[in-house]
């Protein structure tokens, strides 16, 4: 009889759990974003949180995006020439970064660099009982780090994926120019003939999105934090890994509401 | 209890509190008057930082009342409670210095968070504070992480007398000093209490410095306080628990769990 029960109990478990968590991130984030517009907002953490966050980013998002760039307008030409259809490289190309992995790539590549900070300094904060002190000096914390943090993911990770999009294009240009002998008029045209206002819109959409979950991801489990190195450590990886597998589920989610 | 019993600044009545089954505190109950200088004792692991962080409301109690000025601060959900948290000041057991500020910055915190000082009259009164604590101006501009366990507690005790509250809480504020300076931090202490007319609840094994700065000692064992009488009286206190305790002496009613 336990051996049928015992199944269906886990994996009752699991889902209650699941959903309880679900609940507890989604009342976290309301608070964070209720103080995120709520003022006082504190200008000069924002200003350092958009440093940390979109700043120093760029060089990752950068590089990403412009080797993502090179190798799609190298892989497209192989499989288009076997048809003779070179002149879609480009069509591909800015369609494939703009719409798709200039955002997904720069998000993952953020998860990993900010959400993983933003666990640990947080996870750190709540382990030596920093975020007690800040009670204790009627600051809310939700105000104080959560909401900068917020604002600053949701704001910067769009300038961010733009600036993506142009060194994404970038390197496909390059490879496409330099290395496949195409004509740079031909190339400039195809690449923004097919290009309509909304593939580009519809990327910076996701990229604040994705922006909003790295840093709740860093934000909510480096709050909620166990305690000692170890609380930390797990802390930042559940930062991580919860933050890299939402940006895929909502990339779909918000790719079929775009284009469908 | 030897006091009359108006102006009760804070009071606790049958606080209890577990961690899953671990009951820390069963019962605790202790009345602090205005002005009065409360130094608690007791074991390591007995439940102090508990005792004081549920007053702070950082810790919520399972049952039990804590009033602060009359109010019932254990209804009050945290984000309510700034109005209140303005009375306190408080020196965590492990300092809690914010490692992303520097020194000053983490001394004037209160002022500038919620008094809106400018940032050069918050400078000012951070480095004035830090000389009261044996600091000079040179630690101001450096970081938590820069300066030696002893400096940081000293960093924070001043951060927690920053704002003049009302109430103020030491959690072992000298461990980890030198005699001289656990002295300098004890002198301060009793000033806050004498000349600023502050409340004040001190958490200490040190019983040199609980002499020096209580008016009233309290002792806390097995989840409650057991003993309560002014710091002249300790030595007689004609309490078993206690005598062991301020002899330091490995034999008595309290076992030791190894
Ligand atoms: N947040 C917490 N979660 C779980 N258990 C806790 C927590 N805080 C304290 N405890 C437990 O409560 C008990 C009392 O802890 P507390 O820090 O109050 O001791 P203490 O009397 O201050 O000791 P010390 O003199 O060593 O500082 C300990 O057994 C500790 O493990
Ligand atoms: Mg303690």
């Amino acid at each position: 009889m336990n051996a049928i029960l015992e199944p269906i109990q886990t994996t009752g478990r699991t889902v209650m759990q699941f959903f309880a968590s679900i609940g507890r991130i989604s009342s976290f984030a309301g608070k964070g974003l209720y103080h995120a517009v709520l003022p006082p907002i504190y200008w000069r953490l924002l200003f350092r949180q958009f440093i940390q966050i979109g700043y120093y980013s760029l060089p990752v998002v950068g590089l990403t995006t412009l080797f993502t760039g090179m190798v799609l307008a190298l892989q497209s030409y192989t499989g288009f020439s076997r048809f003779s259809a070179e002149g879609a490289v480009a069509t591909v190309v800015v369609l494939s970064v703009t719409r798709e992995l200039a955002p997904v790539l720069a998000g993952l590549m953020v998860a990993g660099r900010v959400g993983a900070s933003i666990a640990a300094e947080i996870g750190t904060m709540r382990v030596t009982e920093q975020i007690d002190a800040l009670n204790t000096l009627s600051t809310n914390p939700y105000k104080y780090l959560i909401a900068p943090r917020l604002i600053a993911g949701i704001l910067t990770l769009p300038i961010l994926v733009l600036i993506g999009d142009i060194i994404g294009i970038l390197g496909g240009y390059i490879v496409s120019i330099y290395s496949l002998g195409f004509a740079p008029e031909n190339y400039l045209r195809n690449t923004w003939e097919y290009l309509e206002a909304m593939d580009v819109i519809s990327g910076l959409v996701k990229a604040s999105v994705f922006g909003f979950l790295v840093t709740l991801m860093g934000c909510y489990h480096g709050y909620n934090s166990g305690r000692g190195a170890q609380g930390v450590g797990s802390a930042t990886t559940n930062a991580v890994v919860s933050a890299s597998i939402l940006i895929l589920i909502f990339n779909f989610i918000i790719t079929k509401i775009f284009f469908s | 209890m030897t006091k009359k019993n108006k102006d009760i600044k804070i009071q606790l009545k049958d606080v209890c509190k577990s961690f899953g089954d671990n009951h820390v505190l069963c019962g605790a109950s202790l009345d602090i008057h205005k002005g009065e200088s409360v130094v608690i004792i007791g074991g390591s692991g007995t439940g102090k930082s508990v005792l004081l962080k549920s007053i702070l409301g950082l810790i919520v109690p399972d049952s039990g009342t804590i009033l602060v000025d009359g109010e019932d601060v254990t209804k009050l959900p945290i984000h309510k409670r700034d109005g209140i948290m303005q009375k306190f000041g408080m020196l965590f057991q492990g300092g809690a210095l914010f490692d992303s500020l520097p020194v000053w910055e983490n001394v004037a915190f209160g002022l500038l968070q919620n008094h809106a000082m400018p940032r050069k009259e918050a400078y000012g009164v951070a480095v004035e504070k830090l000389r009261s604590v044996g600091l000079g101006e040179r630690v101001a501009k450096l970081y938590p992480a820069e300066l030696s366990g002893g400096m940081q507690k000293r960093v924070s005790l001043a951060r927690a007398i920053a704002t003049d509250p009302e109430i103020i809480f030491f959690d072992e504020p000298t461990t980890g000093l030198d005699p001289i300076m656990a002295d300098v931090i004890n002198d301060l202490i009793v000033k806050a209490t004498k000349e600023l007319g502050a409340t004040t609840l001190t958490i200490t094994h040190d019983m040199a410095s609980a002499r020096k700065i209580a008016d009233d000692v309290a002792m806390i064992y097995d989840g409650k306080i057991i003993w309560r009488g002014d710091a002249e009286g300790i030595e007689n206190s004609g309490n078993a628990y206690v005598e062991q305790f301020i002899h330091g002496s490995a034999n008595g009613p309290i076992a030791i769990a190894v």
